[in-house]
């Protein structure tokens, strides 16, 4: 537990930005063609599944009920889009699924759901419920002296709910230092901003006062987020809470920074604009790697 | 099993509570299996389960009174291959924590086993707040969950393992302070399938739970009667064992159904939709109505909510015409 990751290369640096864009291309793709669904909160989180997936988790998309994998369980379930699209990048179903988001018998429904889909950890989606699930999983790989470890995203809107509280001081108090999570912090909720629906601020201090180590970063940086995974790996005692700043909507333009990205309808023309943005990043990520 | 004899012998006292059978079951089990974690909130001193805790702290969880994670750590624990049991009482270990319940355990296939302590008016003293009358009832609406109410600790014993290794989350109503004993330990009893204590033709009593108790009172006062009444003890409310439900229907015309529970969504409900579906009969449900809990002893509010042998036997009466 206390092996520190060695530095990310500036060729993972490059190839985690590219996955993390690649992501949101996919995840745009898949939303783009039903034309509607979560845009917001999905696209805000790339980057950190891009360190997790392409970097830090022991995985093995062959093999998704593989024991000793590491585990992810993303609370924040209508973010599931996104996680659709890194475990079809990783093959852990056939690409073309992500064509059937949310329509009939589909194996990829709006929220996460672990029986539907190869690679999906926890079910989650009813706000506040995936945090306690994932301190479950942690204590259940601590008694059976697994050295895995369990990651787990919220929402800074799900942390509104009294079960994050609860399950932050399990977590602690059962010094669950196999526990890493992130709040993808994009500041915005369905309603509006967070400081006026309910203001959570401070929310590092409430997570310090959990006896949580916590730490800060810049959550569209691969660097800083992996840096924050390997410092949280080095914990003895404590879980570990890396608020990622993140912004709702990122890399799109018709949805980055809008409140009203939460759950969008998507036009045909800006779908086409917005993908030849993202696929034009991509090139020049791969461009400025060969340079 | 004898079904020919007229009148059952009457229901006798235990020397132990069920909750210390309970105790000495999961530790049993424990010691030959190391996947069993029991968690609680708080309550652990009141179901039994402190033992457990002494002789494997590290597959013992105390989550503090926060119903709503332990149900959500029990699903996280399940996921990972182990086979937590969570306890509370039947109000905290259902309602409290529905919507945990709903999606972290039942909805995710998570196969958690609940316990909930206290069932109905057992929770005496602790009044309306712990009394719940719809733990079941809510439970029942949730796909796949199981639920279970061993009537005594010889009962609780032939379907412990069942439930604990059952491949669905299952919702147990413990009796943790009672000493019934209404079984002699020959029975063989499974779940999902009615026990047929008795065999009758002019009427079938259903009962589950604490109500088996006066239900065999009533049954002996009915056949006192020259009633020839079938007895049958219903400890598995979900899945509903229609086939022997529609038989009974068939063979004695009419049905009473006795549940320490609403009469909504409960034992008597359930009856009430497999005959109407399948063989319409007169059904008479005895349980609570429209009631919350309130404080009182067992026998005192059995008797204020009108639910006792007598009033089994008045219904049945009635319903026989009579």
């Amino acid at each position: 537990m206390t092996s520190k990751l060695p530095d990310l290369t500036p060729e993972e640096i490059t190839f985690l930005k590219k996955k993390a864009t690649q992501i949101r291309l996919i995840t745009l793709e898949m939303i783009g063609h039903l034309g509607v669904g979560h845009v917001g909160g999905s696209l805000s989180i790339a980057e950190a599944l891009a360190v997790l997936y392409y970097k830090v988790m022991r995985i093995d998309p062959k093999n998704p009920k593989w024991d000793e994998r590491d585990r992810f369980v993303l609370s924040k379930g209508h973010a599931g889009p996104a996680l659709y699209a890194v475990l079809a990048d990783l093959g852990y179903f056939p690409y073309e699924w992500i064509y059937t988001l949310n329509r009939p018998n589909t194996n990829l429904p709006s929220h996460c759901d672990r029986l539907k889909t190869p690679g999906v950890d926890m079910t989650a989606g009813s706000l506040g419920q995936g945090l306690s699930a994932a301190v479950g999983m942690a204590l259940g790989a601590r008694i059976r002296k697994m050295s895995i470890r369990i990651f787990a995203l919220i929402g800074d809107g799900e942390s509104q709910e009294g079960q994050i509280w609860e399950a932050a001081m399990f977590a602690s108090h059962n010094k669950l230092n196999n526990l890493i999570a992130f709040t993808d912090y994009n500041k915005m909720q369905i309603d509006g901003y967070i400081h006026e629906v309910n203001n959570l601020e401070p929310l590092a201090d409430k997570w310090r006062a959990f006896n949580w180590h916590v730490i800060e970063v810049d959550g569209h940086d691969v660097q800083q987020i992996y840096n924050a995974i390997c410092e949280g790996m080095l914990q003895d005692e404590k879980p570990t809470m890396i608020i990622l700043h993140t912004i709702k909507g990122k890399g799109v333009f018709f949805a980055e920074g809008k409140v009203t990205s939460h759950n969008m309808p998507i036009k045909e023309e800006e779908l086409k604009i917005a993908i030849d943005t993202l696929r034009k990043e991509i090139e020049e990520i791969e461009g400025a790697d060969v340079q | 099993m004898n079904n020919t004899k007229k009148q059952l012998p009457l229901p006798t006292q235990d020397d132990k509570e069920i909750r210390d059978i309970y105790g000495e079951l999961l530790l049993n089990l424990a010691e030959q299996d190391d996947r069993i974690v029991v968690l609680n909130a708080d309550l652990a001193r009141s179901d039994s389960t402190l033992k457990f805790k002494e002789k494997f702290p590290e597959r013992f969880i105390d989550v503090g009174v926060a119903e709503a994670n332990m149900m959500g750590i029990a699903a996280g624990l399940a996921n990972m291959g182990l086979i937590p049991i969570a306890h509370s009482f039947t109000p905290f270990a259902t309602r409290r924590a529905y919507d945990q319940i709903t999606i972290s355990i039942a909805y995710a296939g998570l196969p958690v086993k609940i316990m909930g302590t206290d069932p109905g008016v057992t929770a005496e003293l602790n009044g309306g707040t712990h009394m719940s009358f719809e733990d079941a009832g809510i439970m029942r609406n949730l796909p796949n969950m199981v639920i279970v109410e061993p009537a005594d600790a010889i009962q609780l014993k032939a379907l412990f393992k069942q439930i604990i290794y059952h491949e669905q989350p299952v919702y147990t109503r413990l009796y943790r302070r009672r000493r019934d004993k209404f079984f002699s330990g020959d029975e063989k009893f499974e779940i999902g399938k009615i026990y047929t204590m008795k065999d009758g033709k002019d009427i079938t009593i259903i009962a589950s739970g604490l109500m088996v108790g006066q239900a065999i009172i009533a049954t002996n006062m009915l056949e006192d009667d020259g009633i020839s009444v079938r007895l049958l003890n219903m400890h598995t409310l979900k899945p509903v064992d229609e086939e022997t439900i529609i038989k009974a229907a068939k063979e004695t015309g009419k049905i009473v159904v006795a549940e320490n529970h609403s009469i909504l969504n409960g034992w008597g409900s359930a009856v009430c939709e497999v005959v109407a579906e399948h063989y319409p009969v007169p059904v008479v449900r005895i349980g609570v109505r429209n009631h919350f809990g309130e404080v009182g002893l067992t026998d005192f509010l059995l008797e204020k909510y009108k639910m006792t042998a007598k009033d089994i036997h008045s219904e049945a009466i009635k319903l026989l015409g009579k």
